[in-house]
């Protein structure tokens, strides 16, 4: 008799399904898989080390670099963790843009990871389907910031600057004609918050279109149901967060848990699953953008009628007007300083964590008074659900690998950090 | 929150009042420090008795305390000798006032109740070059990595781990790269040996350059009402 050995398989670095650079070590017996062994950091990059050399207004651009398609929400928590250890407060309007942002954030990591998600296991139009709504949200982003992805948007004290009254329109060029451009400029006639809100009205209808494709279909039902199934004490004690707890049916959302900003005053619902397998997860993910729409619709509401400040008036640790600069002696001062040195913050540490659209994603900062944090700590959620793969894909099958490391929403520039 | 962590705080000085060394409640968070011999006991105690409930463990990092304090350059000595863009290393000695400083590693451990609604911060001082501490994987699972991440980058050794690798550094790394002593470019570069046809490893090539001095400035506005007196 021939003797029959499990074999050893290498899937990645280089695989489209491992969403980056994921290099998984199967143990297989015949197409079950007995062990799985992730091997990360092929993107280490050492941010929390770097934070540690620069001021702390500077790092806020890595933050977006983490997790590459949440990116606000990553400011978000670095923001708010430098607040909480210089004890200020941004004022009410930047609040409300944060929320919005981080909502508007929210929709775009989840078109992405049903996009991919849909594309790993065989589903083809709904990658094209999410990308068209991702590109309206990514104007969002440049006519906020001027950029498409790395926004530094939000500061410690507020948000950079105030929304556009403006929304940027296409130009005829020879692959447009004006007819077409017309056409695609009919909702950037107003203002950004005009054109959230058209958006906004329309969503939803974009949400049924994809549950069309997925929901009752077959072939994704058959791919995504019973498979990695998680009991909620495990996940409790494997360290998920965010759509990953709530599909095992545990309530718990930071955003209603522990308010930050203005979400207390938000009206939103938390979704939650029964099984805990990739199709209740895809489930909570869908109702969770039709939520954030809910959250996007009531902040553009709110922004509409309030204008005010968008940053705190204090010129220690925000930098003053340009027109201000060039007549006053000690806002010229007050700029020199915050560029070469930036600001002292006092000593301490904290913890601040936000409802990242993978979980719960929070920063540990300890600072000794100086103007660089001591340590900067990054808890990324993705770190935790990758840890657990080996006991998501135990007894399943090789195909099964690429659903969990979709319903895991794995982005390696956060995990490796 | 306010009521509920000082009532934690109590909690927790009552229950703990042999192996705690210190409960401090800063900024509406709480942190328990404890010698690591009574880590597991603590722990086991917190997840299961109903009135903690810790069900999640959210994070572990290691710290480097040995170089918390010091800045590169004091502002009082700058008016006379001026400073250099640029400038390599630093010149001040360690200010040796903070009970922080040159306190070698720790561990820090990020705690969640899902049932009270609160987070706990427990942190292990150690010391020696490769300290060593228990490992707390067979009370949260979700230890695993993070401990594993903590010696990868710290060296700091977790007994009774199962896997106790590297995680995040190259194969064959040598060092552990978030020591303060770790230099920023690191000890090491890759780069493509035409001749040998393969990627060979050499040491850097490029110095760290400190663009924007690290410095402690005494700020007036964050004095607590004590420090002013002390101070007087």
């Amino acid at each position: 008799m021939p003797e029959i050995r499990n074999m050893t398989m290498n899937f990645g670095p280089q695989h489209p399904a491992a969403h980056g650079v994921l290099r998984l070590i199967l143990e297989m017996d015949g197409e079950v898989i007995e062990r799985a062994d992730p091997h990360i950091g092929l993107l280490h990059r050492g941010t929390e080390k770097l934070a540690e050399s620069k001021p702390f207004n500077q790092s806020i651009g890595y933050m977006d670099r983490l997790d590459y398609v949440s990116m606000m929400c990553n400011e978000h928590a670095y923001v708010m963790a430098i607040e909480k250890l210089l004890g200020v407060t941004p004022p009410i309007r930047a609040q409300y843009i944060r929320v919005m942002f981080a909502e508007i954030t929210r929709v775009l990591n989840h078109l992405m990871w049903l996009g991919a998600h849909g594309l790993d296991i065989g589903a083809m139009t709904i990658f094209l389907y999410c990308f068209r709504e991702r590109e309206d949200l990514m104007d969002c982003y440049e006519a906020v910031s001027g950029t498409r992805m790395h926004a530094t948007y939000f500061r410690p004290g507020g948000v950079y600057r105030d929304l556009p009254s403006m929304m940027p329109k296409y130009e005829a060029s020879k692959w447009h004609n004006q007819v077409e451009v017309d056409r695609l400029n009919e909702n950037r006639q107003g203002s950004l918050l005009d054109f959230i809100t058209s958006f906004t009205d329309r969503f939803p209808g974009c949400i049924d279109e994809y549950e069309t494709l997925l929901t009752d279909n077959r072939i994704w039902k058959q791919r995504t149901v019973g498979i990695a199934e998680v009991s909620p004490e495990r996940a409790l004690q494997l360290g998920f967060t965010g759509p990953m707890l709530r599909g095992s049916g545990i309530e718990w959302d930071l955003r209603k848990k522990q308010p930050y900003d203005v979400y207390d005053q938000l009206d939103f619902d938390i979704p939650v699953g029964t099984n805990g397998d990739c199709y209740d997860r895809y489930l909570v993910r869908v109702e969770e953008m039709r939520q954030s729409n809910r959250i996007i619709q009531q902040c553009a509401e709110w922004l509409k009628q309030n204008p005010g400040p968008v940053m705190i008036d204090d010129h220690k640790l925000v930098p003053p007007r340009r027109e201000e600069m060039k007549d006053d002696m000690e806002s010229l001062i007050h700029h020199f300083k915050l560029f070469t040195e930036g600001y002292c913050v006092p000593k301490g540490e904290v913890y601040s964590a936000v409802e990242h659209p993978k979980g719960e994603f929070g920063i540990y900062l300890i600072s000794d008074g100086a103007n660089k944090p001591y340590r900067l700590k990054i808890r990324a959620p993705g770190f935790a659900h990758l840890a657990s793969i080996n006991e998501m894909v135990k007894g399943h099958m090789l195909a099964d690998v690429v659903a969990v490391i979709g319903t895991q929403d794995i982005v390696f520039g956060e995990i490796d950090r | 929150m306010t009521e509920s962590t000082a009532n934690l705080a109590a909690k927790l000085e009552e229950r703990f009042s042999n192996e705690l060394l210190n409960c401090i409640v800063d900024r509406n968070e709480v942190t328990l420090e404890l010698a690591a011999e009574h880590l597991l006991s603590v722990c086991k105690v917190l997840r299961d008795d109903e009135q903690f409930a810790f069900a999640q463990l959210s994070d572990v990092c290691g710290v480097d305390y040995s170089a918390y304090g010091q800045s590169d350059w004091s502002t009082q000595d700058s008016t006379s000798t001026g400073f250099s863009r640029g400038r390599h290393g630093k010149d001040s000695p360690s200010d040796s006032s903070s009970n922080e400083a040159g306190q070698g590693f720790a561990v820090v451990y990020h705690l969640l109740s899902l049932t009270n609604n609160i987070r706990l911060r427990l942190r292990c001082h150690l010391s020696g070059e490769y300290p060593r501490i228990p490992s707390v994987t067979d009370i949260w699972s979700s230890a695993d990595w993070f401990e594993r991440e903590a010696f990868d980058l710290f060296g700091i050794l977790f007994d009774g781990h199962p896997d106790l690798r590297r995680l995040l550094t190259d194969y064959g790394f040598i060092g552990h790269p978030f020591r303060k002593d770790f230099p920023l470019e690191g000890n090491v570069e890759v780069r493509y040996d035409p001749d040998k046809k393969r990627v060979v490893y050499q040491p850097v090539t490029i110095t760290n350059r400190v663009l924007v001095p690290r410095v402690i400035r005494d700020d007036n506005r964050f004095f607590t009402p004590e420090e002013e007196q002390n101070d007087a």
